[in-house]
């Protein structure tokens, strides 16, 4: 077969202008793109969060009416989730799979476009809803009805955003699969894949499993509301309880969907920076296919209170349980990694550490929950808010920066500045933990989520929590500073950039070639990964 | 296998999701039959009731609730709140439903009963809400319902609860409602 087959076949000849980024067909320069969408969609989402901080930082009503809080809780959660950690991690696979596999370009290179492309324009639709009469989508970002069916000219902008963002994630899905099963090199076989490749191949396959089922829960409700179909709608016979199912069906997978390019790349840093190979390659493989495959007979346990029959939730409560061991394997496979290595402590490093810690705090809690006796207390308290924060923030998001700081040396062909990465990391980690920590306690002690006032028993510890997450907040413009210097210029890095680093990506040169590997390599064993 | 052959079997795969989101639906409506999870009660014919045993030496206490929809303007209310019955004893509830608005509105009753695992042992040979319910101007109507609770019920389940929400039929929905909106009346 040709390799990149689509694209232009000139080789040394870039195209220039707002061309080259308008009607890309490089992996590098919509990988940036996504990155880019992704970090200015992480600044919006974030400015959100901080005026929901502020709101909560005393009780009582400071800053914004309780209409506008809501829409803040409903778009920090679409924004972050579908604009900032979805892209970001299309962004990595797209930079790095080409390069980890020995490809010079996607498979199907005009498709990458296109998804790229559908991104700005639906979150375009979504943020303008904040200027529209009636506001912005204010039920939740579950959107179930029936207070979603209640919103006012929003509603049809927010079907219409998730349907565009579902189209543009399952042509990249099928993007990635379709690269990553033909456009191999000779030697890589499966089992050779480096640990990042494997995560997006899982991942990939759940967004095309589940995306499309939400995309049809929320068709249902668009009918509902401007056709009166009653799938949702009790008046016509129909059950609100089974949109909860629809979305959870999709919902709980969509979890994986965020964290799973996570364990890739910290299975990537951790051997480096050990220098030793990863521990239990062949068992992180099937666990992170264990993971994937149990999210799809999981949903339940995120609605336990709806009044499920006893079978029912106990049925969800051990399915949910069976997770934690697949989980649990991968834990200990990276911490067995570690285990008597020569570690040096950069900044990938530290974000990687700390990934594991703080994950796994949030995992744990989401065992209590998984309980479904204890649930009924914690349903929809803070401590749900500090569960599913604890995994994707020091989770999932640690993981995404984790990477950033690993691989931005190859991109730029310039050493980031590593005193303000610490800097930058631990700010992160120490405020992360301030931020997130207080509301175990809060919710413990019963205070409900979505709520802009709050009883005066839970002032202290959102005084804490707000000041955290203003530190943490403002923390993350250290990020931009290191990127933009690490762009214009620094130390050189070399093609390995770092003294552990393994496999094909280390051996381009830092910046690498406009087209990656015009002639496959030949992989062996040792080369393949780290 | 090339790429194209590759992501036209994984588009088909999408579409096939697509449609099994939507295949959920009369699953989930047949796995409600058969567990009762979403509450909806079953229907007995009368011929089957004159087989029943009544079961005189254990009680049930049936709590009426009612609500309307707030696009309905109508009041709604069981004359009484509770009945303790005998599972297998055919009873009758009396309810009342008002028209508060000035034009005749047509309702329907959606029922549930709580907790979901009793929905499965209680039976209405007679319902108000089988059927659509018309009102006129300022109506006043009397509906009942016959229901009769299986001796089946788990013994764990000495209350149940009926649940009744009045809403304003999708027909009607359409437009008609302008009217109610703009009378002061209500």
């Amino acid at each position: 077969m040709s390799y990149g087959a689509g694209h232009d076949d000139n080789h040394d000849h870039k195209p220039t202008g707002i061309g080259r980024w308008l009607f890309s067909t490089n992996h590098k320069d919509i990988g940036t793109m996504y990155l880019i969408f992704a970090l200015i969609m992480f600044f919006i989402g974030g400015a959100m969060a901080m005026v929901i901080r502020a709101e909560l930082f005393q009780p009582g009503l400071q800053f914004v009416n309780p209409q506008f809080f809501n829409q803040m809780t409903t778009m920090h959660a679409l924004i972050m989730i579908f604009g900032a950690l979805m892209p970001a991690g299309v962004g990595l696979a797209n930079w790095m799979i080409p390069m980890m596999i020995g490809a010079p370009d996607m498979a199907l290179p005009r498709m990458n476009n296109m998804s790229f492309w559908i991104l700005p324009f639906a979150f375009i639709l979504l943020l303008s809803t904040l200027f529209m009469d009636g506001g912005a989508p204010a039920g939740g970002w579950t959107m179930y009805p029936p207070l979603t069916l209640q919103l006012g000219n929003a509603f049809p902008f927010l079907i219409f955003t998730i349907h565009l963002l579902g189209i543009s994630s399952i042509l990249g899905a099928i993007n990635i699969i379709a690269t990553i099963f033909n456009m191999r090199a000779p030697g890589m076989t499966f089992m050779r894949l480096p640990l990042f490749v494997w995560t997006w191949i899982i991942t990939a396959f759940l967004l095309i499993a589940a995306m499309p089922v939400f995309a049809g829960a929320v068709t249902m409700m668009l009918t509902d509301k401007f056709f009166d179909t009653s799938f949702f709608s009790a008046a016509g016979g129909g059950d609100p309880v089974l949109f909860q199912h629809l979305f959870w069906f999709f919902g709980h997978p969509e979890v994986y969907i965020l964290i799973l390019p996570a364990f890739g790349i910290v299975s990537q840093i951790l051997p480096t920076f050990a220098r030793k190979p990863l521990f239990g390659y062949a068992s992180m493989v099937y666990a992170t296919a264990a993971i994937a495959f149990l999210s799809f007979f999981v949903w339940a346990h995120h609605m336990f209170t709806v009044g499920m029959p006893l079978a029912g939730e106990l049925y969800f409560m051990y399915a949910t349980m069976a997770i934690a061991v697949p989980t649990g394997v991968k834990i200990f496979n990276w911490i067995a990694t570690l285990w008597k290595g020569s570690m040096t402590f950069e900044t990938p490093m530290l974000f990687s550490l700390a990934f594991i810690v703080l994950f796994t705090i949030g995992g744990f809690t989401g065992l209590m929950m998984g309980i479904t006796p204890v649930d009924f207390q914690y349903h929809d308290t803070y401590f749900i808010v500090a569960h599913f924060h604890y995994v994707l923030v020091p989770g999932a998001i640690f993981g995404v920066m984790a990477g950033i700081y690993f691989w931005l040396p190859k991109w730029t062909g310039h050493m980031y500045n590593e005193t303000l990465g610490k800097w930058h990391f631990w700010l992160s980690a120490v405020s992360v933990n301030v931020l997130f920590f207080p509301q175990h306690f809060l919710g413990l002690a019963g205070m409900p989520r979505r709520i802009p006032d709050y009883n005066v028993q839970f002032a202290d510890w959102n005084m804490v929590s707000s000041l955290g997450g203003f530190v943490f907040g403002l923390s993350q413009l250290l990020l931009v500073v290191v990127v933009i210097q690490c762009v214009r210029g620094g130390q050189k890095a070399t093609d390995q950039v770092w003294e552990g680093a393994h496999g094909l990506e280390w051996t381009l040169p830092s910046p690498p070639p406009f087209h990656s590997f015009t002639t496959p390599p030949q992989v062996t064993e040792a080369t393949a990964h780290s | 296998m090339n790429s194209d052959h590759i992501s036209g079997k994984l588009a088909i795969f999408a579409l096939a999701m697509f449609g099994f989101g939507y295949a959920l639906v009369p699953i989930y409506d047949v796995l409600c039959d058969i567990t009762g999870l979403n509450g909806k009660t079953g229907e007995i014919t009368a011929e089957s009731v004159s087989k029943l045993v009544v079961d005189y030496d254990r009680t049930v206490t049936v709590q009426f609730d009612t609500n309307v929809n707030s696009e309905l303007p109508w009041t709604f209310r069981a004359v009484d709140k509770t009945l303790v019955v005998h599972p297998g004893e055919v009873t009758e509830a009396v309810f009342i439903a008002v028209n508060t608005s000035s034009a005749e509105v047509t309702g329907q009753a959606v029922p549930s009963v709580a907790p979901a695992q009793a929905s499965l042992y209680f039976n209405k040979t007679e319902c108000f809400c089988f059927t659509k319910q018309t009102l006129a101007a300022h109506e006043q109507k009397e509906m009942v319902v016959r229901f009769v609770v299986e001796t089946g019920l788990p013994k764990k389940i000495s209350t149940l609860t009926l649940s009744y929400t009045f809403f304003v039929t999708p027909e009607e929905k359409v437009g008609d409602l302008a009217f109610i909106a703009a009378d002061p009346a209500i």
